[in-house]
């Protein structure tokens, strides 16, 4: 009705002006910030530095194998995944009451009564912040700080690991919930349900298949994260690989970084067996 | 009562004004059926009765309270009582059809039990009674995203009849199925009522339908309701009018649009209602 009385509307992509203006920002935004990281990529090609790259890397084969250092690894890769693992369970008892507090979707005083929704808002508002400043110091500094206080070992790894990674779960938990179709919570809060079981009826299946895959992508990290941790004292893989380095053994350097590459992908097969198990 | 809207008035976020001045009141028991063109603000009237928003003004008591007075509790109890069929059903896709029907008495069940039925359903044999009566049985262990849009809205129906509300609500509960199966569902809605008691509001897009099976008809178009009358009043004329913006295309089940008479003739209607047959024809056809 309305497009008769105006006439046929044109031909153009109005949007057209908006996105040449976000590019030309983009360009304007970046190019500075290039230039202030020093980004200088051919320089990596230039004779010299090919040289001497390619002399450090040479260093690293072949892998070590003696059935001692095998003996070793096995012991710390242990060590590491365990590190992950309890690092990851503590972490996900933290950011889950977070993240179903946070979540809007799952807010009843929104639909309340009263003002209690100034309420609700507030404290989604203080989850938040409490999320912000758990994932805002990187890991390796709480682990600096537990390594203090706990001594050396793994213990002030799985703690560093769990508080870091507790405030990026719970944020994107929280955003996976309310990326998706959130009318069936609504509905349920509606006709008189609770939030939890609004949750697990309305949210967890439409999102369950990608929080899974976030957390086990955040356990992969985690194993990842052990060998900054492990640097500065908090044992596993990283302890291993730190004394490699400093030993300048480039074999044993080498065969820690293809652990490392045979837990990645075994942290994605079993991504991916979760996936299809809650297809 | 079971619903009293005293001069509503709701204006949405957008500055979209959607109820102006609405007054109506439904004695438990009735069944009404609200018709009127698109935008005529059918949803509204149901989403202000089923308490998902609140008004800007006038007075609304559902089942005998002021939702937005009662506590927070108070009004999750008064919510367990009230049942909505959304024209688009709130199911998740990876949801099982028992399950998704189950949901319907969450509001009463406890945290617990809600839980648990997750693990295995707490209640297969009411599931299938109420899918059977839309002629659903056969997909109780399915997932929903193997239905048909068709299939899924009779479970969102289903879902609905499962809760065993007081005031039952429903906004366009057909509007993905068939003359026959629509006909059927409306049918089941208005059982329910009749059997339980249970005020049913329903807001239709197929006025012969709505003629068919709801003793009282309110009319709406604008925000505003233009007539309420039981359904042996209204009459072609009313209907004309009501419809006027919408090319004077009286919208029926079957999707095609009947023109409407330029006489008014109440035979036609009245002939309708009896025989289940698009209700108006052109007089001289007949």
């Amino acid at each position: 009705m309305n497009t008769a009385a105006l006439g046929p509307p044109a031909l153009r992509d109005p949007q057209a002006h908006a996105r040449a203006g976000a590019l030309v920002a983009a360009i304007v935004v970046l190019w500075p910030l290039l230039v202030l990281a020093e980004f200088k990529p051919w320089v990596l090609f230039e004779a010299g530095n090919l040289k001497v790259m390619g002399s450090f890397l040479i260093g690293f084969l072949p892998p070590a194998i003696s059935i001692e250092f095998l003996g070793l690894l096995l012991a710390a890769t242990l060590q590491t995944l365990a590190m992950a693992t309890a690092g990851i369970a503590l972490a996900w008892l933290l950011a889950v009451p977070l993240a179903f507090a946070m979540t809007p979707s799952l807010s009843v005083s929104r639909i309340g009564p009263g003002n209690a929704w100034r309420r609700g808002r507030a404290l989604r508002g203080v989850a938040r912040m409490v999320l912000t400043f758990l994932r805002a110091i990187p890991e390796i500094v709480w682990a600096l700080v537990f390594v203090r206080a706990l001594g050396l070992g793994p213990a002030a790894g799985v703690l560093a690991i769990a508080i870091t990674y507790a405030g990026m779960l719970g944020k994107v938990y929280a955003e996976i919930l309310e990326s998706g179709d959130t009318r069936p919570a609504r509905a349920l809060l509606e006709a008189g349900s609770g939030r939890v079981v609004a949750l697990c009826y309305g949210l967890l299946p439409g999102a369950a298949q990608e929080l899974a895959s976030y957390t086990v992508y955040r356990w992969e990290c985690a194993v990842r994260a052990s060998v900054v941790m492990g640097f500065v004292g908090a044992g596993g893989l990283g302890q291993l690989m730190d004394q490699a380095m400093k030993m300048l053994n480039g074999g044993e350097a080498s065969s820690i970084l293809i652990t490392f590459l045979l837990l990645v992908l075994l942290a994605d097969a079993l991504s991916a067996a979760l996936r299809r198990l809650l297809a | 009562m079971s619903l009293s809207f005293d001069h509503i008035g709701l204006v949405h976020p957008n500055g979209h004004r959607a109820l102006k001045q609405v007054s109506l009141r439904l004695a438990a028991g009735e069944q009404v059926a609200v018709i009127g063109p698109s935008g005529a603000g059918k949803t509204s009237l149901l989403r202000v009765a089923g308490t998902s928003v609140r008004t800007s003004e006038g007075r609304v008591e559902l089942l005998g309270a002021n939702p937005w007075q009662l506590g927070a509790g108070g009004l999750r109890r008064l919510r367990a009582r009230i049942g909505m069929v959304h024209q688009t059903p709130p199911i998740p896709p990876r949801l099982r059809v028992v399950t998704a029907v189950l949901a319907g008495r969450l509001g009463t069940w406890s945290t617990g039990r809600a839980l648990a039925s997750l693990l295995y359903p707490a209640d297969i044999h009411g599931a299938r009674d109420v899918l059977a009566r839309l002629d659903l049985a056969d997909r109780l262990f399915d997932r929903c995203d193997r239905l048909s849009g068709g299939q899924l809205q009779r479970v969102g129906i289903a879902r609905a009849l499962y809760q065993m509300p007081e005031l039952l609500l429903a906004d366009e509960p057909v509007s993905a199925l068939d003359p026959v199966l629509a006909d059927a569902a409306v049918g089941q809605l208005v059982a329910q009522s009749q059997a339980t008691g249970a005020t049913l509001v329903a807001s239709l897009h197929a006025v012969d339908l709505a003629l068919k099976w709801f003793p009282r008809i309110v009319g709406m178009r604008e925000g505003q309701v233009v007539f309420d009358k039981p359904a042996g009043e209204v009459s072609p004329a009313m209907l004309h009018e009501l419809y006027a913006a919408e090319g004077a295309l009286l919208p029926t089940q079957g999707g095609a649009s009947m023109p409407l008479p330029d006489a008014v003739d109440e035979a036609a209607v009245e002939g309708a209602r009896r025989a289940n047959v698009v209700p108006l024809v052109r007089p001289g056809c007949r």
